[in-house]
């Protein structure tokens, strides 16, 4: 038998063997460590309990009290608008901060996009929820308050898709309207927007989707709609109300998605 | 009337791309452009029309400077103009009439072609020219729609409508079959005779370009060195062009990019008359 | 061909989409109407509004001029919260996924597990985060516990979803390769779909950890621990300065977050 010199097949080199260990190593350690954070001020007395919690809630929730409905039709129709309008106004925004990002279009490579990528991170950064507490204390509670919180939230979403659209556009195309003399609105016009507007459209649709999830809480911190009949009946501990938002809430997601869903097969 | 003086241009990188180019293109004159990948074919044609600043040199049609110009008057320069380009670089998801007006974004306000609100003489020449080209049925169709061929016809119908006093010409046929290749090349020819218009075609297919020019430019590390009728383009001035290569089998073989190994004794005339 | 009749001049633009014109006025003057119908339900009261722009100008200086030192020990608390939290879930999450991920790709598992792990996957995505925790947070108590149950449950569906159209989207002929050679189940998931999908997976994974690190600056608000309490104590309390303090962290983070797995998503391809 020769030991020496046969080609020994391995997986990996023992250097890369001995980082991947390590590096796992450290996950696992850093996660048992950050476990043992969290848990400290857990009482684990409620984590035990809570099956029984569960099947105290659950046994008070059904049957969900259906003529509760009633009140929830104009709640709806108000979480809707949030969204929507929400949407609108983000879009009208991030259209503009699109451009001003995107290496190919921006003004300016040092000053405009840092500043246009600062927005949308800023944007992104921050949950709708956050937004709308902070403009429910500026402006006071209501649609608007909710509609902004949905503007703001959707700038660096819709932006964000959309100047990395925006920077894979076909340049030869930009380069031969530019060749015809067009100006700069008009290269934007004929050779950009064509090319970006079904991943414009798709954008906007699948973000309507995402605010009409998200404008169903926003009533929690005080911004209208659904949230509102969602905090009072949680104060109130009117379980089976809480049931009957929920399935509300459920059935207007899955028709959301669906209508998204539709939209965005028709536009691609 | 086209005269370019001195032109260079250096890349950021310091790739000298043309250097001292000057040569002048009379009217209703067909300049067949030649020479190896890399020689600065594509870089000339695109400083004339100011795609690629120029770094030094001027750039003169009829009497206007082109190099001097900026922002409007550039525009106003550039419509007059027409450029055909390789791979067509049509509008893919506008409608074929949509990409032959374009032609005409020089010369209407933005509104107006936002609108697509074109003048009925605009409109009409738009059909006038997709007739000709052969295309009158399809203006309503996407340009991706269409095969290659077709979209290089709405390509010419587009450079045309901006009734150009001048055509630049890309690697026109560089995607397309031998056939296609002569019916682009006859119907930009056609074009240029008809309207007494001078073109500079940059060309990959030396038989092509010797077949539809009046006139051959050969360039080689972005200096000319071949200026003359295409029948004086004899085995050594294409050696001077392109390096050593046995001419005589290579000859009409299109892309010659890269010299292919000389054992290939394929009969290359078959590619250009194989139509 | 036939002939073209003389010379036209007019040209209007087809339309793009809704080729049919009845449709395309009513859907159009259907959007019209809503959208009337929507902006009136807006009720603005604009002297609350003019009142407010005291405090947004408040607002904004505090977040030019924020106040990290005042509330330092309440901010450092939620910021190890969440950031526990973050880390917890996601690990937590994808442990769960990948199973659940595969369980939910057609091309891998039997009808019954298929239809189950898709129910799964239906339920967790249907429902805001901020519900989940609402509902755990009435079982489980107040505490970050509860914001790790309801990160790793929308992690869960989130991950499972988009790995199940991963390997769904894999390569056909590798996996009958592999199967050709007489593997079993599990060699062909280890052999063929594996490679496939796994910098897809890290990918995600830690595209999932930014967003569980920026919802868990949420959950708090409704009880289940993390910066989410800490924000909403000091914006109840008109400390703008510190709330500023914190909006600022946040966003720091996911910058240093979002930079860092785009670099190690690049060391794994």
């Amino acid at each position: 038998m020769t030991t020496s010199s046969s080609p020994v097949w391995q997986y990996r080199t023992r250097k890369q063997t001995l980082l991947r260990w390590l590096g796992w190593f450290w996950l696992v350690a850093l996660t048992v460590f950050c476990w043992q954070l969290m848990n400290e001020n857990t009482i684990w007395a409620f984590v035990s309990d809570a099956p029984a919690q569960a099947a105290d809630i659950g046994s008070r929730m059904f049957p969900p009290a259906w003529s509760y409905v009633g009140e929830l039709w104009q709640p709806l129709w108000d979480t809707i608008n949030i969204a929507t309008l929400g949407t609108l106004l983000g879009i009208m925004i991030a259209v503009p901060v699109a451009f001003l990002a995107a290496s190919n279009t921006t003004p300016s490579v040092r000053f405009v996009r840092p500043l246009a990528l600062l927005i949308i991170v800023a944007s992104r950064s921050i949950n709708a929820l956050i937004w709308a507490l902070l403009l429910v204390a500026i402006i006071g509670p209501g649609l608007l308050a909710g509609i902004i919180a949905i503007g703001l939230r959707s700038i660096g979403f819709v932006a964000k898709l959309l100047y990395e659209a925006i920077e894979e556009i076909d340049v030869t195309q930009v380069e031969a309207v530019r060749a015809t003399g067009a100006s700069g609105a008009q290269v934007i016009d004929y050779a950009i927007v064509p090319q970006i507007l079904p991943a414009f459209w798709g954008i906007s649709v699948f973000r309507w989707d995402i605010n009409i999830r998200e404008s169903t809480i926003l009533g929690l911190v005080g911004a209208g709609g659904l949230g509102i009949q969602l905090n009072a009946s949680l104060a109130t501990l009117a379980w089976n109300q809480v049931a009957t938002i929920f399935l509300l809430i459920l059935g207007t997601v899955v028709v959301s998605e669906w209508v998204s869903a539709r939209v965005r097969q028709a536009v691609l | 009337m086209l005269k370019l003086e001195n032109v260079s241009k250096t890349y950021k990188t310091g790739d000298k791309a043309l250097q001292g180019i000057r040569f002048e293109v009379p009217a209703g004159q067909v300049v067949g452009l030649i020479g190896p990948s890399g020689a600065g074919k594509s870089s000339l044609i695109r400083c004339i029309n100011r795609l690629v600043e120029p770094t030094a040199g001027s750039i003169l049609l009829g009497d206007t400077d082109l190099t001097r110009l900026n922002g409007r008057s550039l525009r106003q320069a550039r419509r007059r103009i027409g450029m055909i380009f390789q791979e067509y670089a049509l509008v893919e998801r506008l409608t074929v009439m949509e990409n032959v007006l374009s032609g005409r974004l020089g010369y209407v306000p933005a509104w107006r072609s936002f609108l697509r609100r074109y003048s009925p003489e605009d409109i009409g020449q738009a059909f006038a020219l997709l007739e000709k080209v052969g295309l009158a049925d399809h203006y309503n169709k996407r340009a991706d729609a269409l095969s290659g061929g077709q979209r290089q016809r709405v390509g010419i119908a587009r450079a045309l409508e901006q009734n150009p006093e001048l055509l630049l010409v890309d690697e026109p046929t560089a995607s397309l079959d031998p056939k296609t290749s002569r019916q682009i090349m006859r119907l930009i020819r056609g074009a240029c005779q008809e309207r007494s218009l001078p073109a500079i075609i940059n060309i990959h297919d030396v038989m092509l370009a010797q077949q539809f020019s009046d006139r051959i430019i050969g360039l080689r590390n972005g200096e000319v060195v071949f200026d003359g009728a295409p029948d004086e383009l004899t085995n050594e001035v294409l050696t001077r062009i392109y390096g050593d290569e046995d001419w005589t089998q290579l000859r009409g073989q299109e892309s010659s990019e890269e010299s292919t190994d000389g054992s290939s004794d394929a009969p290359s005339v078959d590619l250009a008359e194989g139509v | 061909m036939d002939h073209q009749p003389t010379v036209r001049s007019t040209w209007k633009r087809p339309p793009l989409l809704l080729t049919n014109t009845l449709w395309r006025r009513l859907i159009y003057s259907g959007a019209l109407i809503y959208l009337v119908l929507a902006v009136q339900t807006v009720e603005v009261d604009w002297q609350r509004v003019y009142l407010g722009l005291e405090r947004g100008w408040r607002f904004i200086e505090g977040f030019l001029v924020p106040d990290f030192t005042t509330r330092w020990r309440d901010i450092h608390e939620g910021l190890i919260e969440s950031l526990t939290i973050t880390l917890t879930s996601t690990v937590a999450g994808i442990l769960i996924s990948v199973p659940i991920g595969i369980g939910a790709a057609r091309n891998l598992a039997p009808a019954p597990v298929y239809l189950a792990c898709r129910g799964i996957i239906t339920l967790s995505r249907s429902f805001q985060e901020i519900i989940i925790a609402i509902l755990l947070v009435a079982m489980f108590g107040f505490g970050p516990f509860a914001g790790f149950l309801t990160l790793a449950f929308a992690t869960i569906g989130f991950l499972s979803k988009l790995l199940a159209e991963e390997i769904e989207s894999c390569d056909r002929s590798q996996i009958e390769a592999i199967r050709a050679t007489g593997a079993s189940w599990w060699q062909v998931v280890n052999y063929s779909v594996q490679p496939q999908v796994m910098p897809r997976l890290v990918g995600l994974s830690l595209y999932r950890l930014d967003i569980n690190f920026r919802e868990s600056a949420v959950i708090g608000i409704v009880g289940a621990g993390g910066i989410g309490a800490t924000l909403n104590t000091a914006i109840d309390r008109y400390e703008y300065d510190s709330a500023g303090a914190i909006l600022i962290l946040i966003i720091a983070i996911v910058l240093v977050v979002e930079y860092s797995s785009s670099y190690i998503r690049r060391w794994v391809q």
